[in-house]
């Protein structure tokens, strides 16, 4: 009996205790900064591979990147790129019109590694948001940026693009045009 | 003679404004404060946006809730389904009526008590009045219609008829120090030692209790909203919605108005005024109800039944027994 009553009142105590514990370990709470971040106000600068909205890149002479290869709308899981390709001036293939209907697209970046030029890429910005969802398709016009985004130095004509504006045999890493009738046994 | 009518239902009347706006605003407040209380506890801001600090929240919330739309479902029972949040507001509001805010003050030679309804039974009405808003929230429960809602109701109703008895046993020693029902002459007897001091047993008792009959953490089984979304209220929306939650809130401060009353002397303190001091009680007891619910997990509900049948009444009618032989003995 006395053995009982002792295990009540330590269990009583114990009860207490726990009770007690989970009071102060919120009263500390209290004394802490909290951890939100107040939004609008303070912007948590973001990793810079961010998948957020996409923009079409050009090569550091300030030509358009996109040769209209239609591997990023292929690579689309929901089918939200679209455009028509068509021949420039200088020989140059590139897009008569481009676009993305942000509304459909999941940011998910398979876009940005199915582009063989670098055109296409994914910034962190995450936040443009519109009254209406016809708005969220954006043309061209709006994706075209005048810089090289994440790859500012690298020139797809400089490495491929055969004759288009290069000679063959002047890009980076190719040898020279050999004469196939030299080359005889 | 008419005079003396019309100066009496005039001062009637103003001290019902009073009681009526303080208690409104400060539930009104009580809902920011427990807001950002509860923020801070989680270690978060809660609501800083409407207004300096967050301080037009409150305005902005009945705002919101006014405009929202006012939906009642089909196979309800209309009139009762209507009014039960007027039950549960109501009461609350009611039982304001009998707390005393200060000593009988005299002016221009009337005798003005601060208290809108003196009466000798001020302890068992009070305690009428909160048992009679559990109809509101059981009947609204019942006549949503939706099983979680009955869920709800019964728990509250079930909750309510355990805890109410051990309720009025933590205040029976209470009555007998004192000597009397009537709140204003329990304040009185505490110009000494509040009964908080002499009898901290039936303190401890009445704030468990009364938690329950609150129906806040760690006795929210009736709105338990992991396991009945919404509890009682699941089929209200807009102000209906909301006066269950005036109600909620009227009564924490109702609560703190009757702990001050009963336990810690009312508006009697050292150096600061009267109506300071009880002002202070009168927070005391939600932040500490707020601090409770951000630290403390829901009880079972086999848990909260044995606890009040099997450990909180057989408590309290033993502290009745130990006030009383204490009582005789000082005698
Ligand atoms: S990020 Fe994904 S969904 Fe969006 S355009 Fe690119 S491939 Fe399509
Ligand atoms: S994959 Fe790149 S180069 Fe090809 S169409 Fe898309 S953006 Fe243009």
């Amino acid at each position: 009996m006395a053995d009982e009553k002792h295990s009540l009142l330590g269990a009583v105590i114990e009860g207490a205790a726990g009770l007690a514990g989970s009071y102060a370990a919120t009263l500390t709470h209290l004394f802490r900064k909290p951890v939100t971040e107040q939004y609008p106000e303070y912007k948590r600068p973001m990793p810079a591979r961010t998948r957020g909205r996409i923009i079409l890149t050009r090569s550091p002479d300030g030509n358009e990147r996109c040769v209209a290869c239609y591997l990023c709308s292929g690579a689309c899981p929901v089918n939200c790129i679209s455009m028509q390709s068509e021949e420039g001036e200088n020989g140059r293939r590139q897009a008569a019109w481009f676009r993305i209907n942000f509304a459909r697209c999941i940011y998910c970046g398979l876009c940005e590694e199915a582009c063989p030029t670098l055109a296409l890429q994914l910034t962190p910005e995450f936040a443009f948001c519109k009254d209406d969802i016809a708005d969220f398709v954006y043309e061209k016009e709006q994706l075209l940026v005048d810089h090289g985004g994440k790859h500012p130095d690298y020139d797809f004509y400089a490495h491929a693009g055969i004759a288009a504006g290069t000679p063959k045999g002047s890009h980076i890493d190719e040898d020279e045009p050999v004469d196939v009738k030299s080359i005889m046994p | 003679m008419t005079a003396e009518l019309l100066i009496g239902v005039g001062v009637m009347l103003v001290k019902m404004a009073v009681a009526l706006a303080v208690a409104l605003g400060l539930a009104a407040y009580m809902i920011l404060l427990e807001r950002k209380l509860l923020g801070r506890f989680q270690v978060r801001y809660g609501p800083n946006r409407v207004g300096y600090f967050g301080l037009l929240q409150p305005l902005a919330d009945g705002l919101k809730m006014l405009l929202k739309e006012d939906i009642i479902p089909d196979g309800v029972d209309r009139r009762i389904f209507l009014v039960a949040p007027a039950v549960v507001a109501g009461m609350a509001l009611f039982a304001f009526m009998l707390v005393p805010f200060g000593e009988t003050l005299t002016i221009l030679g009337h005798a003005v008590p601060q208290v809108i309804v003196r009466t000798n039974v001020g302890l068992l009405l009070v305690l009428a009045l909160s048992s009679l808003a559990v109809y509101g929230l059981a009947l609204g429960a019942w006549t949503s219609d939706n099983k979680y809602s009955l869920l709800g109701g019964i728990r509250g109703a079930a909750q309510m008829i355990s805890y109410e008895l051990a309720l009025g046993l933590s205040l029976v020693p209470v009555v007998m120090r004192a000597r009397s029902l009537d709140l204003s002459d329990i304040v009185a007897a505490q110009s000494g030692l509040p009964f908080a001091v002499t009898e901290p047993f039936a303190f401890l008792l009445f704030i468990i209790a009364a938690l329950a009959e609150t129906k806040r953490i760690p006795f929210d089984l009736p709105e338990a909203e992991n396991e009945l979304q919404a509890g009682f209220h699941t089929e209200y929306s807009g102000m209906r919605f909301a006066l269950f939650f005036v109600g909620e809130y009227v009564n924490m401060v109702l609560l703190g108005a009757l702990i001050a009353v009963f336990f810690l002397g009312g508006w009697h303190g050292p150096i600061l005024p009267p109506i300071v001091w009880l002002g202070i009680k009168v927070l005391a007891v939600p932040v500490f109800l707020i601090w409770t619910r951000a630290s403390l997990p829901r009880l079972r509900y086999d848990q909260l039944m044995a606890l009040g049948w099997k450990v909180l009444v057989p408590l309290a009618l033993l502290n009745v027994l130990l006030t009383g032989a204490i009582l005789v003995a000082a005698a």
